[in-house]
């Protein structure tokens, strides 16, 4: 029937009620227990408490009961709130992934709620991958099961890190403590095999309602927080926010020739306008100067918003394109290892194409080797050629190009992603990436019909290399961008190798030891001399910070194509510029073996050309290299 | 910095699904059914994707039995947004004479509105189709994914729905094949009028208490919207305060005596309401499963 307000007084006092539920926040969480621990009688005691059930849904409610109930007659089966498919209420079990929502004063909830049964892993992950926080249930009568085991397997390797074990069926052991402290005791035990440390434990009756919403009174011995005063407490938003700035590009906004903004959600973090960003893959860097959206211009975004960016110049970007901070950036790679859970009838075979999509990007990918499967009963290891469905494994994947990501436990938006079969279009797997791989490339030889002069002669050049050396920060790469700028407009045909461009692709595999270091600079000199073969005039850019290697690079080429111009600048004024924030997490022992701090830099003896990089105007540095040129007869 | 609220975090999921969409598909469209969920819908696609506009177009499909009021609204909303708007219309249906009063509730809402919907989709070749659904409407609703697969002839498989993890969705499709999306899934109605408060967002005034011409059948208050609406013998229309919670075809929608004439007033009433809003939907009610069965179907 219909209520008749009075109006002046319920408009004032819905107006206070909204005013109130303004800061409301909202908390998405997974259920997870079998059908017999009393998931979807807890669940809809949530539900019922908190006292969303609509009269005809009651009333529909005892309908169904009388149908199907399992609860005797005369009493109302809460489970039924929650089963939905008509074929599901049929054979009396959940078979999908069902979301469901209810509300407090304080916070909203979304509840994904997924079945217990094993062969549905698959479901349960789907859940899991939306979810802050996780409810597991355990029946007091029986204790930490297998099943209780792999729950919580998943919802670690889902990246959940609040969970509580929600003790059920206390009022069928008499609300014993005892009872209680030991199945606590024997989870947390296990939980901490898994890296989880956040487990909150709550002995609870969903069939009476005991610490549900309210404090049981008949267990005075427990002093904790019920379940919905846990779930209306727990802070799940915090490391999202406190990690480095990352959004995915979704899309690309160009309504007319005067805006170019980049469409997305704020992935990680937080950007001010006026910080530096880069653009990854292709790793260009860029400033905001502006975030849009249809509510006015803001200062900051943060995780989470839904934001169009505008960047301060005309670089290109695209959908995919990883947009992040300049200081804290995502690792690029199209290699790496990840933790895969198959969700496909077909099984996963090694070497099949399948379709990855991240956050945004959409390629050509297969799994080169399952290191190893998980048994998510036992977390024990054991071989696999290949993964049938509700797998879970450690695979090696190889991507078609490389892609920006985070490590799934740095941040679960962009260290995710799905597989799709690129003939049916289902989504056949999800992933979570540990890291990249750093392997060796194959660097392919070509037989050479038509030498190095001929192919100078058809360029109408002398082919070089300017071998530009000095500090990170110095100066190198904006200065041979420089170089390279006016000899392509004197048309000279050209290429630059750029350290960072170089560990991006050629030499991902590598790290900043010592070792690695000699090798990075031997495969940079091999190319270069390639180059030079192709009758280029080549720029490399490296800091290059060990004489033996830069002699090898020398030794590489005939007499006169090797020029090396050292980019003198001291490591105070490096220091101070730190344009990649180098500097200052190497200062704090983040970077073992950075040069000039960790790890020596030994300057050239005798380079061709020496530029005083302190305080010039790389311009000016630019025209006294172009002279060198023009003095040793290259152009 | 403060965290998002509720409503932050849904409207910025919305977003999120609706550049997706515009990003991963040739053609999509936006089943626009001039309510208070389309209304949201259309709001948040706005947002979405300014200052460009929606890079899709509306589309009503329109039984030819809507409240008059629906009509004028949505051609004004269309008009002053500058937005592409196609209305829909069986013609088949209209030549056989279909209606609510002829035929019944199932035969016409099959023929003006489910078949209908998949003809206009067909016709125009769009291979996405945002609609307004929502979780917490219905039971099988709350198993429905934010990207829901349709085959060639526009078949719901509830048994064998794509996964769908974190924000990832999977918009690939083979010809002929389709997707529907549903960007408010996460909404309750609750957040619908909290948010149309917030924002201030237009809605159509039949959501409004009005004195309203109506006749109670079978417990239900039908408005006499036209004088296509038969009367038996002694039935007369009368004025009374009613406003309507949900917006179909007239003669399927039931009124519910109100005297909210204002937002605050119908949340007010909503919150202390002893009724949910689908029982005002003739069409619902069935044996239990009945939406299920309409929505394998194509019903959205």
């Amino acid at each position: 029937m219909t209520q008749t307000p009075e109006h002046a007084g319920a408009t004032a006092e819905v107006e206070a009620y909204l005013r109130a539920q303004e800061d409301k926040t909202l908390l998405r969480f997974i259920t997870c227990g079998s059908v017999d621990d009393g998931k979807s009688t807890l669940l809809g005691r949530l539900l019922y408490d908190c006292q969303l059930l609509f009269e005809d849904q009651l009333a529909s409610l005892e309908n169904d009961s009388a149908r199907f109930g399992t609860t005797g007659s005369g009493n109302l089966d809460l489970a039924l709130l929650v089963d939905g498919l008509a074929a599901e209420r049929e054979q009396g079990i959940t078979i999908d992934v069902a979301y469901r929502f209810f509300t407090t004063d304080r916070r909203k909830f979304i509840v994904a709620d997924t079945p217990g049964h094993e062969q549905y892993t698959r479901n349960m992950a789907t859940g899991a991958s939306t979810a802050e926080a996780a409810v597991l249930l355990a029946d007091a009568r029986k204790g930490v099961l297998t099943q209780t085991r792999r729950h919580s397997y998943i919802v670690s390797l889902l990246g959940i890190r609040h969970l509580v074990l929600a003790v059920n069926k206390m009022d069928l052991v008499d609300w014993d403590r005892e009872t209680f402290e030991r199945i606590s005791a024997d989870y947390r035990a296990f939980a901490a095999r898994l890296g989880i440390d956040a487990v909150t434990c709550i002995p609870v009756s969903a069939l009476t309602g005991d610490n549900v919403t309210a404090a049981s009174e008949r267990m005075p011995w427990y002093d904790g927080p019920t379940l919905l005063g846990y779930l209306e407490g727990v802070d799940v938003e915090r490391d999202l926010r406190a990690g480095p700035f990352r959004m995915p590009v979704q899309w690309v906004n160009r309504p007319n020739l005067d805006f170019r903004g980049f469409s997305g959600t704020v992935a990680g973090g937080e950007v001010r306008v006026g910080e530096p960003l880069v653009v990854l893959p292709a790793g260009k860097r860029s400033t905001l100067a502006r975030i849009v959206t249809m509510d006015g211009e803001r200062e900051r975004a943060g995780a989470g918003e839904a934001v169009t960016l505008v960047l301060d110049d005309e670089i290109d970007v695209s959908r995919g394109d990883l947009i992040a901070g300049a200081e804290a950036r995502p690792e690029v790679a199209d290699q790496f290892a990840a933790h895969l859970v198959w969700m496909d009838e077909q099984p996963l075979l090694p070497g099949r194409p399948y379709l990855l999509r991240t956050a945004t990007a959409a390629l050509n990918a297969q799994v080169t080797e399952i290191k190893h499967k998980v048994n998510v009963n036992t977390l024990e290891q054991t071989a696999a050629k290949h993964l049938a469905l509700n797998d879970v494994a450690v695979c090696n994947l190889a991507l078609d190009r490389a892609v920006p990501f985070d490590p799934y436990v740095d941040n679960r938006e962009t260290g995710a992603f799905v597989l799709v079969d690129r003939i049916s279009n289902a989504t056949v797997g999800c992933g979570m990436i540990d890291f990249a791989l750093r392997r060796a490339a194959n660097i392919h030889h070509h037989a050479m019909e038509i030498d190095k002069s001929a192919r100078a002669a058809a360029k109408g050049q002398k082919p070089c290399v300017l071998w530009f050396t000095g500090l990170s920060g110095a100066g190198k790469s904006t200065v041979a961008d420089l170089v390279e700028q006016r000899l392509h407009a004197m048309g000279r045909h050209t290429m630059t190798l750029d350290g960072d461009n170089v560990r991006h692709g050629l030499n991902r595999d590598l790290g900043f030891t010592a070792e690695d270091r000699v090798e990075n600079i031997r495969r940079v000199a091999e190319v270069a001399r390639l180059m030079v073969e192709a009758g280029l005039i080549v720029c490399v850019s490296f800091i290059s910070p060990f004489r033996s290697e830069r002699r090898l690079a020398r030794e590489r080429l005939d007499d006169g194509e090797f020029l090396e111009v050292f980019v003198d600048a001291d490591l105070d004024t490096c220091e101070a510029r730190d344009p990649k924030g180098l500097y200052k997490k190497a200062r704090a022992g983040e970077i073992p073996n950075f040069t000039g701090i960790g790890s020596p830099y030994e300057p050239p003896e005798a380079p061709e050309l020496r530029l005083d990089a302190n305080g010039s105007d790389p311009e000016t540095l630019a025209e006294q290299v172009v002279e060198l040129l023009a003095a040793r007869g290259v152009i | 910095m403060s965290y998002q609220t509720h409503l932050q975090r849904l409207e910025a999921e919305s977003i999120h699904i609706m550049r997706e969409v515009a990003a991963q598909f040739r053609n999509p469209v936006m089943l626009y059914s001039i309510g208070k969920d389309s209304s949201v819908m259309l709001h948040l696609a706005l947002k979405a994707f300014y200052p460009s506009k929606p890079p899709f177009p509306l589309l009503h499909v329109d039984t030819t039995w809507k409240f008059r009021e629906m009509v004028a609204f949505r051609d004004r909303r269309a008009a002053e947004l500058g937005l592409d708007l196609l209305v829909h219309i069986n013609q088949e249906g209209v030549a056989q004479g279909i209606g609510p009063f002829t035929h019944g509730s199932a035969v016409h809402t099959d023929v003006m509105k489910t078949q209908s919907l998949k003809q206009a989709l067909d016709l125009y070749g769009f291979d996405a189709a945002f609609g307004g659904a929502r979780r917490d409407e219905e039971k099988s609703r709350a198993k429905e994914r934010v990207f829901s697969f349709r085959t060639r002839s526009h078949r719901w498989d509830p048994k064998n729905q794509r996964p769908e993890l974190w924000n990832l969705y999977n918009g690939r499709i083979n010809k002929g094949e389709s997707i529907r999306v549903f960007p408010l899934s996460n909404w309750t109605e609750l957040d619908i009028w909290q948010y149309i408060y917030q924002e201030e967002i237009p809605v159509v005034p039949l959501y409004f208490a009005a004195p309203r011409p109506v006749v109670e059948r079978d417990g239900a208050l039908i408005m006499v919207d036209d004088e296509r609406m038969p009367l038996a013998p002694g039935e007369r229309p009368e004025a009374r305060m009613v406003r309507f919670r949900t917006l179909g075809c007239y003669p399927l929608t039931g009124a519910v005596e109100s005297s909210a004439q204002t937002l605050p007033e119908i949340i007010r009433e909503m919150l202390l309401a002893r009724t949910s809003e689908r029982q005002g939907r003739v069409i619902d009610q069935d044996a239990g499963a009945s939406m299920e069965a309409k929505k394998q179907e194509g019903y959205f």
